[in-house]
């Protein structure tokens, strides 16, 4: 069953308070060498059957208008992933 | 290490020509040509950058200054009393006794909360509560007056769950509960909500600071978050002033909040002010670095030298003028000795909050910003803070006034059919208790924690929010903020002395003694004389009242410009009361108790035919007349009396009439905790002179309904006699009817309402437009 993969990151220019979390604790566990982090989100949509252009073209809206908040976050890629 | 070109002082000098984006920065013709004339040269386009963000309406008060001088200047020796900081710092400060003070102030999140509801109403939150710890103080509550377009209207449908959203993830992040506030729906808020923050803190004496930069060579540091490219939207035409293309040129307008980061910094404060470590310090708001220096500097000794490039940032592009604006949230300033930096720098590092040491407070009048030690501002920080443009914008009565005021709710087509029998009265209620602006509020405010800290002796739905501040006495303070719009688009004047008469009510209500005020003035755009003028009458309105009723306005905030397409808001001026409790134990609830079967219920206060303006004629679409006669004598007996029953444990049981009247309060006081009552109305009609329906519906002020047991009946009605103030005994609290049954002069003898199903109607109105809550 082929996937979509939507990725969506926070706009490079604002702040990413879990990413900053992240990055501090880091080190604290003995990762070091890492100069920043910044967190976003990965959504997984199913597909039954195959994935048509029509269908990439309504997930790109999906993740445009409602996966992401385009006032703070940007969509960094909508993907097809085959079967595993 | 800049990737852009500078614009020193020396090089503005040498280039007089050079074309500046003062327009674009929402500068006008004359305001430009002020800033030549005092930097007699062109400014840098840092300096440029500085001076159109802190003469903006919102940092400089330009329209709103001259009116605002009345809260100073309408005050006695006796106002003065119990105030410890008045208008001008980040908050007012009154005493409480025993040592301990307190602070609040009411700030506006509005266009921040359109934009982007979730951060806009956090930051909102973020940024008042920095205003309490800048003055020493812990905070200890937080309240929330939001109001909204039409309910079913898309667009709240967008901004409600948002904004609720917001102030729960930020508020309940800092461990603050949230003990109130309000929740309006009106088209007139449709694409312009209103986002109000109120922010409650408490102090010693002894940990007062204020914003000032003092003693010569003292350093300055600025700590807590990074400086990002947050809330700098228009500001990034100064990118193309940098000289350099290929950097990024759209910037955010909107902050992103980070509530964990804000509660380290409050508690690294407190640490810092208990050793006594900082000489004065200034929260990061609007304007950022440009605020805090030019106002630390002008307030203190009246120089500060700066080295911009000192400034930690979490986005390496941005340029001088982009730092000296940035709204990066979670940030402070502050002055230290240089004594005290080291211990200064173990508190922070044990914290671990990031600073940096940006300079030092000098003696020369001027605050001089370097970059990479080539100075790009030089100028006197005054001119920047406070000597920016006041206006005296023209302003007049609107034409359409007289038109308002004369259409009057009774002679309306909406006064056709007023309900009149037994059973029609009674279906009004249910319909009123059930229109969304009476209906429950818990959707929004379960959303948010109210109990937090476990000092939370009252809160939303009771009449005011009360918190207590020493556990080994019992004092606290009890708040609440009100404004009914709709009084105040009738009579500007008199809709501001309302809101302030509705929140002392309030206050005393729950038995606290109001001492101070904070309003947040909501209006639409200056420029507009009719709305100019509406401004005008509600500042001196309330002004006039506080005089009256004795208690200063202590801080607040003006909010202009609130219309989108050529349509304002209705003028909103918010205010917020707080009051004193020796003891919250003391403390009145607002619902009759379970196991106050058969306690007497007594009405104070008189009714007059006032349906103008009311939730009935909201009902029936109709919005003219005259709003309720204002009478703040009977409310400040009408006080006296609450807070003397309260103190002397006489009643069990207090509620305010406001929107809705007597209805509305009989309907409240059975729904807080699942108990009837059986009342008549013939005494008071008589009496007063009034019909059922006016009895029931009139918004006539000075009114309050308490429950009290019939041992203290006597005691009560000597009290109430003694002060000339009118109670009648209106019925009992019936807890085994599980119903309201109320008699009067109708045809068709009595209406009962079974509670289940008025609570079923009356808290299915939210979840119905919103759904289930999102966790």
């Amino acid at each position: 069953m082929p996937t979509i993969l939507v990725e969506v990151m926070p706009k490079p220019e604002i702040l990413d308070p879990q990413g900053k979390a992240i990055a501090n604790a880091l080190p604290h566990r003995g990762f070091t060498g890492f100069s920043g982090v910044r967190q976003g989100k990965r959504f997984e949509l199913s597909v039954e059957g195959e994935v048509t252009e029509e269908l990439l073209e309504s997930a790109r809206a999906a993740a445009a208008e409602m996966l992401s908040n385009p006032v703070i976050e940007d969509v960094v890629s909508v993907t097809v992933a085959e079967d595993q | 290490m800049s990737e852009f070109n500078i614009d020193t002082v020396e090089n503005a000098g040498a280039t007089p020509d050079t074309d500046l984006p003062w327009a674009e920065l929402g500068l006008k013709q004359d305001e430009y040509a002020r800033i030549l004339e005092i930097l007699g040269r062109r400014p840098t386009a840092a300096e440029l950058a500085m001076y159109s963000v802190m003469w903006s309406e919102h940092c400089s008060y330009k329209s709103s200054k001259v009116h605002l001088r009345q809260f100073g200047e309408k005050v006695t020796e006796e106002m003065k009393k119990d105030l410890m900081v008045g208008i001008g710092e980040n908050a007012g400060v009154t005493d409480l006794g025993d040592g301990w003070a307190v602070t609040f102030k009411i700030e506006s999140h509005n266009h921040p909360s359109f934009v982007e509801p979730y951060q806009g109403a956090a930051t909102g939150i973020g940024g008042i509560v920095r205003d309490i710890i800048s003055m020493g103080a812990r905070p200890v509550a937080v309240m929330d007056p939001l109001r909204f377009g039409d309910i079913d209207h898309p667009d709240t449908q967008r901004v409600l769950p948002g904004v609720v959203a917001g102030i729960g993830g930020y508020g309940n992040s800092l461990g603050l509960p949230n003990v109130g506030g309000e929740v309006v729906f009106d088209s007139v808020y449709q694409q312009n909500p209103l986002v109000n923050a109120l922010a409650v803190g408490v102090l010693k004496h002894e940990d007062l600071r204020l914003a000032n930069a003092s003693g010569v060579g003292n350093k300055v540091v600025l700590f807590g978050a990074r400086t990002g490219g947050d809330g700098i939207g228009g500001a990034s035409v100064l990118a193309s002033e940098s000289f350099d293309d290929a950097k990024p040129s759209k910037r955010p307008a909107v902050q992103v909040g980070d509530p964990f980061a804000e509660k380290v910094l409050i508690e690294c404060c407190l640490e810092l002010f208990h050793h006594n470590l900082v000489e004065g310090i200034q929260d990061l708001g609007a304007a950022g670095i440009s605020c805090a220096t030019s106002e630390l500097a002008s307030n203190g000794d009246g120089g500060m030298h700066v080295e911009l490039t000192n400034v930690l940032l979490r986005d390496p592009s941005l340029t001088p003028g982009e730092i000296l604006m940035s709204e990066s949230q979670e940030r402070m300033m502050a002055v230290v000795t240089p004594d005290n930096a080291a211990a200064f720098e173990t508190v922070l590092s044990k914290w671990g909050v990031e600073f940096s040491w940006l300079g030092e407070v000098t003696d020369t009048g001027r605050l001089i910003i370097d970059w990479d030690g080539e100075t790009i501002v030089d100028v006197d920080p005054r001119t920047v803070a406070h000597d920016g443009p006041v206006y005296e914008r023209p302003y007049h009565r609107p034409a359409w006034q007289d038109q308002l005021q004369s259409a009057a709710f009774r002679t309306s087509a909406a006064a056709k059919h007023l309900p009149a029998t037994a059973e029609e009265l009674g279906q009004a209620v249910v319909e009123l208790m059930s229109s969304p602006n009476m209906a429950d509020k818990s959707w929004v405010t379960d959303q948010f924690d109210r109990f937090v800290g476990g000092n939370t002796a009252l809160s939303q739905p009771d009449d005011a929010g009360v918190i207590r501040v020493d556990d080994t006495t019992g004092l606290g303070v009890g708040l609440a903020t009100d404004c009914n719009d709709r009084y105040a688009y009738l009579d500007p004047y008199r809709g501001a002395q309302l809101a302030l008469a509705e929140a002392y009510r309030n206050v005393a209500t729950a038995g606290a003694v109001p001492l101070a005020v904070s309003d947040c003035l909501n209006f639409g755009s200056p420029e507009d004389p009719e709305i100019m003028w509406q401004f005008a009458e509600a500042v001196r309105g309330l002004s006039d009242a506080c005089m009256q009723l004795g208690i200063p306005v202590t801080g607040g905030n003006v909010s202009l410009y609130n219309q989108t397409a050529g349509r304002a808001i209705h003028p909103t001026p918010v205010v917020g009361v707080l009051g004193k409790f020796d003891d919250v134990s003391r403390r009145t609830p607002s619902g009759f108790q379970r196991w106050a079967d058969g306690q007497a219920i007594y009405l104070l206060g008189t009714t007059a035919d006032e349906l103008d303006g009311s939730e009935f004629a909201r009902l029936r679409g109709h919005l003219g007349g005259q709003p309720p006669a204002v009478d703040l004598e009977a409310e400040k007996t009408l006080g006296d009396i609450l807070i003397n029953a309260s103190r002397d444990g006489m009643i069990d049981a207090a509620h305010d009439l406001s929107e809705g009247g007597l209805a509305a309060a009989l309907a409240e006081m059975s729904l807080r905790f699942g108990v009837g009552s059986r009342t008549s109305l013939h005494e008071l009609c008589e009496r007063d002179g009034v019909d059922p329906f006016t009895a029931l519906f009139s918004e006539s002020q000075a009114r309050v309904l308490v429950a009290l047991p019939r041992s203290e009946e006597l005691r009560f009605t000597d009290m109430t006699t003694a002060r000339g103030f009118p109670a009648l005994r209106l019925g009992v609290v019936d807890a085994e009817s599980g119903g309201i049954e109320v008699t009067g002069a109708f045809a068709d003898g009595s209406f009962g309402i079974s509670l289940d199903e008025l609570k079923a109607a009356w808290s299915a109105v939210l979840p119905s437009r919103f759904g289930a809550v999102e966790g």
